[in-house]
């Protein structure tokens, strides 16, 4: 921080020149891929119908990523802490999903209707389980450590992050596990304009929506929700005015484990292969959008999922998926540097 | 605050508070057991060989104890600066670089075996100092855009540095430079330049007391220069950056060069042991260099106490041991016996996780405490206790 907020005796152009760099540095950044690959596909093919699809499966996936990254910010803006354990949560969600939906006996050959009523349960209780467990890491591995030296509950985080990914390792062994594809997820829907929009697509898209725009409302709208928001701003003064904090905190943890539940069921469907270290990237990918939207804003982490949803996309298509963390990392490390306070977000005691 | 944190504090007060000449002889006692250690056993059993091993990780610890103990800053991906490290070791002492000088190799000062390879082949001196200036630089890279952030957001950029590298060497295989590849990625480099060193025979895989006794020198110079370090003005400087930023650098600390300085000494000390463990381990493989080695380290200065220098050591030797042997030889078969059916080195990160969780909940300053911080969070007990302090004032650390 000093280091660059020096009174400014630099002269006026170099002033312009830095403000608009951190005005729009982020935004050129971002297009700098998909402009690339789509100028070099209008010269090789004369169409954009590849970058076009590369950003329909950007979308779904990035709905996934939004879902994880809500969880990250919303935690974030109330206690200010990093949850490293979310991409676990997020991993549990799915095998959770694909526990309960092998359980009740759904299959690829199960009708329609028995589909999605046996799905929408699914939903349910994975939300349900994952949403409890973030609830539990709360109170025993960050509750006690709130007064803590902040580097305190970031360790435990870490440290919940190994435990839950040794429990997902002993429930479904250490290698990529294929499941039952249920909805057919690469199965074309529509082909409009050259683009292909895939069952999996379509599931992402209804699933999160709805989620998100409920998610909203109950924030805005809610006693709940207004006790969060209280909290987030001054958790002093929230306690205050009557304001159960330690109530409100679990509630932000359920709503985020919740989330995180959904997207875990959502990415099993979409993917049919999970495997317990598929956490940690999601868990980083999403922290990314967090970042990238403005952390401790939900309308920037829905934005910032969907913009890496399409980075990933891009970069799987054609770089490789191999080097698409390193992709995304690269990115985050970008967004530190021009514009730590993200997209939509407000500047913020640590990141300014 | 729970009862159990605030019932460990006043027990903990305790510490190690010897008077200041029981202290220094229970340091040379401990010295003069290590270097005399491997007499007592067989040279080239697995005793020496995890030794050795744990030898390499606290010379580790305490770098990362210079980046996160002593000036606070959270980097979670130490990794990074091993992988640098033994990588140098990989491309100045290995066949790695198979075409160099059109297959005739380039030797310098080697010896033995390897003086008649092709591939480079410097003496083993030179490549600590290759490693040395190519972690610091590397720390430095990887500090820069983390100067303006605290906190979580330290965490993450080092996290994101540590996994892009880790990237690189998998991948590095697909990129060819100069007639070469990148990296051997998931291959690996080997074989590895055995240890030269002047005046003496070249070591081998065998006799294990030079590798120990190597080791045990490194161990030495890292400790030699950590305690120097935290009496200089320099280590005071980043314990005033630690305790409070914004009052450090209105009393004159240069921000940048202070902070810059922490990552690029304790990348050096990362990358001497990586370099010392290519050597030692005989490959350079990309799958060594993961996140969760990163948290290893971490959890060894955690448990021995955080910016404390004899606790980070006993912490590398604690959790290097518990890694390297308890896990893998002596308990491995617990699960089986009492029939679960999966083998506990499966699991040895989730107890390393554990382990933090425990720690931090309750004993958060460590088994050795640096007394600086010990009295921080009992005063902070305290505080809360008046009611002084708010409950969700973030003290960044």
């Amino acid at each position: 921080m000093a280091a660059t907020s020096l009174p400014a005796a630099q002269p006026r152009a170099l002033r312009a020149v830095r403000s608009f760099a951190s005005r729009y540095g982020l935004i050129g950044v971002l297009l700098v891929m998909p402009v690339a690959f789509g100028i070099h596909d209008l010269q090789t093919e004369g169409d954009l119908s590849r970058l076009g699809n590369n950003l329909v499966d950007g979308l779904s996936n990035g709905s996934i990523w939004a879902l994880v990254a809500i969880g990250y910010t919303l935690v974030y803006g109330i206690v200010e802490l990093i949850n490293f354990a979310h991409g676990e949560v997020f991993m549990l969600g799915s095998f959770v999903s694909a526990g309960f939906f092998g359980t009740i006996g759904l299959t690829a050959a199960t009708g329609v209707p028995g589909l999605v009523a046996g799905l929408f349960l699914t939903l349910l209780v994975s939300m349900i389980a994952l949403g409890v467990l973030n609830v539990m890491i709360e109170r025993v591995a960050y509750r006690p450590l709130r007064n803590a030296p902040k580097l305190a509950p970031l360790i435990t985080a870490v440290g919940f992050s190994f435990i839950l990914q040794n429990v997902g390792l002993l429930w479904r062994g250490g290698s990529q596990q294929g499941i039952d594809d249920l909805i057919n997820s690469q199965h074309e829907l529509i082909n409009f304009a050259g683009l292909s929009i895939t069952h999996g697509d379509m599931l992402a898209i209804a699933v999160t929506i709805p989620l998100v725009l409920a998610m909203t409302a109950f924030i805005s709208r809610s006693r709940l929700g207004k006790a969060m928001r209280a909290t987030a701003q001054d958790p002093d003064a929230a306690r205050l005015m009557g304001i159960n904090v330690d109530t409100t905190i679990s509630a932000t943890f359920l709503l985020g484990g919740m989330l995180a539940g959904a997207a875990g069921l959502i990415y099993a469907l979409y993917q049919t292969t999970i495997w317990y270290f598929q956490g940690f990237t999601a868990g980083l990918i999403a922290f990314t959008a967090a970042v990238m939207g403005g952390i401790g804003n939900i309308r920037g982490a829905v934005l910032g999922g969907l913009i890496i949803g399409g980075i990933q996309q891009i970069s799987d298509n054609r770089i490789g998926s191999e080097w698409t963390p390193a992709i995304v990392f690269a990115y985050l490390v970008l967004i530190m540097v021009f514009k730590p306070s993200g997209l939509l977000g407000e500047q913020t005691r640590e990141a300014g | 605050m729970t009862a159990a944190t605030a019932a460990a504090g006043p027990s903990s007060r305790g510490g190690l508070d010897l008077p200041r000449g029981a202290r220094v002889g229970l340091a040379a006692a401990a010295i003069v057991a290590g270097a005399v250690l491997p007499l007592f056993v067989d040279a080239g059993g697995g005793f020496i060989d995890d030794a050795t091993v744990a030898l390499a990780y606290v010379v580790m610890a305490l770098g990362l104890n210079i980046i996160v103990g002593f000036a606070g800053l959270l980097d979670l991906g130490y990794v990074a600066f091993f992988a640098i490290g033994a990588y140098t070791m990989g491309y100045f002492g290995s066949l790695f670089h198979i075409t160099a000088n059109h297959g005739q190799g380039i030797h310098v000062l080697v010896s033995g075996p390897a003086a008649n390879l092709p591939g480079i082949h410097l003496n083993f001196l030179l490549i600590i100092v290759l490693a040395i200036v190519a972690t610091t630089i590397a720390g430095m890279v990887i500090g820069l855009p983390t100067l303006r952030l605290r906190g979580d957001y330290i965490a993450i950029v080092t996290l994101a540095f540590g996994e892009i590298v880790q990237r690189i060497a998998i991948n590095g295989d697909e990129i060819k430079a100069f007639g070469t590849q990148l990296t051997a990625g998931r291959q690996g480099i080997t074989p590895v330049d055995k240890i030269d060193l002047p005046f003496l025979a070249p070591f081998t895989s065998l006799q294990l007391r030079p590798w120990y006794w190597v080791a045990f020198a490194l161990v030495l110079i890292a400790l030699f220069v950590n305690f120097r370090l935290r009496d200089s003005r320099l280590g005071r400087a980043w314990i005033a950056l630690r305790e409070d930023e914004v009052a450090a650098v209105s009393m004159g600390v240069p921000l940048v060069k202070t902070k810059l300085l922490a990552y690029g000494t304790g990348a050096a000390f990362g990358g001497v042991s990586g370099a010392f463990l290519g050597s030692y381990l005989n490959t350079v493989n990309a799958d060594q260099f993961q996140f969760s080695f990163s948290i290893f380290v971490l959890a060894m200065i955690i448990l021995g106490g955080l910016g404390s220098i004899w606790g980070v050591v006993v912490g590398a030797v604690v959790l290097s041991f518990i890694n390297n042997r308890l896990i893998p030889d002596v308990l491995n078969d617990v699960p089986a016996k009492i029939g679960l059916q999966f083998d506990l080195t499966e699991l040895s990160f989730g107890i390393f996780g554990f382990l933090l969780v425990i720690m931090m909940v309750l004993r958060p300053e460590g088994l050795i405490p640096e007394r600086r911080r010990q009295i921080e969070l009992q005063s902070g007990i305290e505080d809360l206790a008046v009611g002084e302090e708010s409950v969700y004032e973030a003290k960044v650390p």
